[in-house]
């Protein structure tokens, strides 16, 4: 085994370059030329890796308005910087409505995501767990004074949630909106066509949960275990965890009873109605962020 | 010695080590070991030849990584609840845990620090500042682990001189510090996190597998053809914030002259052989010199050393014992 790199006494300089305007110790050309290229090499990957950082900002610009976030969620370039991206609230969330977002998220990714289609937040939970969970604040009950609020997305009151309504304290503390429900697909809404709905909502293979106080008050079950029959249908007014959000508004006219569901005030944005929606795809919709009075 | 502290962060931060002053004792030790250089020469050849070959330290770590990293997973899919979170913020039974880079980068893009926030930093830079700062790479990091695999496949090829390894300046990882750190002031975004593999590791294990471990297998890649352990050596911010609390940390490797026999094989063996300078021959100053902040108490230079001049020391506690 060679011992050559480690032997100080055998370290001598070696003779000096031609260079002799050069301040410091003689060093040979090899050595000089090797420190050379690794100083560009180190330039070329500090541009290729800060490069590849910042290229987080394209999806992030791109795609700012799009994702649904937990309930408390501070505004989103807010909540991009305060997320710690460690996943607490995904741990906690009774029905899983919780995912991280990918590195294709760029600056979004490990921060939460939900998807309401697939599994919409209908505050089992009854508090906001994944608020509690929060180490940093991203998740708020109350975000700081300074922050300041956009124009409707405060709700005029807290919600009250239909499950908690004979409780002493039945609003849910958070004063913000996740989003706004739309009945953005009105050709496919059952109920305005005057049809009703029986079976399962979203099919026997559709694996999001729901608690059914009727049920267990504590316990979501798999909506598929939770079949329907209504001559029309309502699910996204029946199904809506909060008080006076959606309400039918019935149409009048010739041939069967046809109804409209209307979103209210209220709608906090959580996306059960998107969720339970058995129409394909989805004729009820969640916009994340959007404030109440200046729907598109 | 305060000239020495200031050297030694110097030399984290990317300074190449220089030739230290070397005190009397250490000359004398040095000067004995040049005069009876045959006696010293087989008393080197017999150290090799009854040379113990142990894993001790890398089995400890590795069971400990392992176990930290299976914690997270666990407390997660058994619903324990002993270890929430990831390794970038957790609640240890209750307790709030923050990784201080992702502390940093979090209180610097978000300019506001809420008090769970601030406990959970206070609390893991304790822990870490007793428990010898970058102790957080070698024994906890994910990445560290894969990229510790990876470098055998490295060393493998390059012993078949398929491969060769090209080094960067030390220095880079400090410019990425500062730049990362600039970055999330600057855009308030937690740049960082976008492409740290030790978050999105402990993510994918927690949370299941996700597009960002393409990222990781690319760092990984470039560590096997080009670069050994480029992104642990030159690269990390995270490296760097641990070695800044590791600074005070009683817990570190201790290196003493007179066993050693200057083979080198622990800088073979080291992520930051920088931080072993003193084993050359000649260089040490002291008799006994503790091992600098970059250094990651992995252990493998304890293991490695066929003489025992290196080993895991307590500032403090071995003179109390």
């Amino acid at each position: 085994m060679s011992t050559d790199d480690n032997d100080d006494t055998r370290d001598a300089p070696a003779p000096a370059p031609a260079n002799a305007r050069r301040k410091g110790p003689p060093v040979s050309l090899k050595r000089a030329q090797e420190a050379r290229r690794r100083f560009l090499r180190s330039v070329a990957a500090g541009v290729v890796v800060v490069g590849a950082g910042l290229a987080g900002y394209i999806p992030v610009a791109s795609a700012r308005s799009h994702r649904l976030r937990p309930p408390g969620a501070l505004d989103e370039a807010d909540f991009l910087a305060s997320c710690i991206k460690c996943g607490q609230c995904v741990q906690v969330c009774p029905v899983q409505a919780i995912h991280l977002g990918d590195i294709t998220e760029g600056f979004g990714i490990g921060v939460p995501i939900i998807a309401p289609r697939q599994q919409a937040c209908d505050f089992s939970c009854d508090a906001g767990q994944c608020i509690l969970a929060c180490p940093t604040g991203a998740l708020s009950y109350s975000k700081p004074a300074y922050m300041g609020t956009r124009k409707g997305a405060r709700l005029s009151r807290l919600v009250v949630l239909k499950a908690k309504a004979k409780d002493p304290e039945p609003t849910l503390n958070v004063p913000e909106r996740m989003g706004l429900a739309r009945l953005a697909r009105p050709e496919g809404c059952l109920a305005l066509q005057g049809k009703g709905f029986q079976g399962p909502a979203r099919g026997a293979a559709f694996t999001g949960h729901m608690r059914y106080v009727d049920v267990d008050r504590w316990k979501p079950i798999p909506v598929a275990d939770h079949p329907y029959d209504r001559p029309l249908c309502d699910l996204c007014v029946t199904e809506c965890p909060i008080e006076g959000a959606i309400r039918m508004e019935p149409l009048g006219g010739e041939g069967p009873a046809r109804a409209r569901p209307v979103v209210l005030e209220q709608c906090i944005g959580c996306g059960v109605c998107e969720m339970i929606c058995p129409a394909e795809p989805a004729a009820i919709v969640v916009d994340a962020r959007q404030t109440w009075g200046n729907e598109a | 010695m305060k000239g020495r502290f200031l050297e030694q962060l110097a030399i984290m931060l990317g300074r190449a080590p220089g030739r230290p002053a070397i005190n009397d004792e250490a000359l004398r030790i040095h000067e004995m070991k040049r005069l009876s250089k045959r006696e010293f020469e087989a008393m080197k050849q017999h150290a090799r030849d009854h040379r113990l070959v142990t894993n001790k330290w890398r089995n400890r770590r590795w069971a400990v990584l392992i176990a930290v990293n299976l914690l997270f997973l666990v407390s997660f899919w058994l619903d324990i609840q002993m270890l929430e979170g990831a390794l970038t913020a957790s609640r240890f039974v209750g307790f709030h845990l923050i990784d201080l880079n992702s502390a940093l980068q979090v209180m610097l893009a978000h300019k506001h620090i809420i008090v769970n926030l601030f406990i959970g930093t206070a609390t893991v830079f304790l822990l870490w500042a007793a428990l010898g700062g970058r102790s957080f790479c070698s024994w906890v990091c994910p990445y560290h682990l894969v990229a510790e695999l990876f470098e055998k496949l490295h060393l493998a090829l390059a012993a078949r001189k398929l491969v060769t390894d090209h080094e960067f300046h030390r220095g880079a990882r400090t410019v990425f510090w500062l730049v990362f750190s600039a970055l999330a002031v600057i855009t308030g975004y937690t740049v960082f996190e976008t492409l740290s593999p030790t978050g999105i590791l402990s993510r994918a294990l927690i949370y299941g597998p996700s597009l960002a471990l393409g990222w990781v297998a690319l760092l990984l890649v470039f560590e096997v053809v080009y670069s050994r352990r480029a992104w642990c050596r030159y690269i990390c911010p995270i490296g760097l914030t641990y070695g800044m609390v590791g600074t005070l940390s009683p817990v570190r490797v201790l290196y003493t002259l007179d066993k050693c026999f200057h083979e080198g094989d622990c800088r073979k063996v080291c992520l930051v052989p920088h931080v072993l300078d003193m084993v050359i021959k000649g260089r040490a100053e002291a008799p006994q010199v503790p091992v600098g902040p970059d250094c990651t108490r992995c252990g493998l230079c304890v293991d490695t050393c066929p003489s025992g001049a290196l080993k895991f020391d307590v500032k403090g506690l071995s003179k109390l014992l």
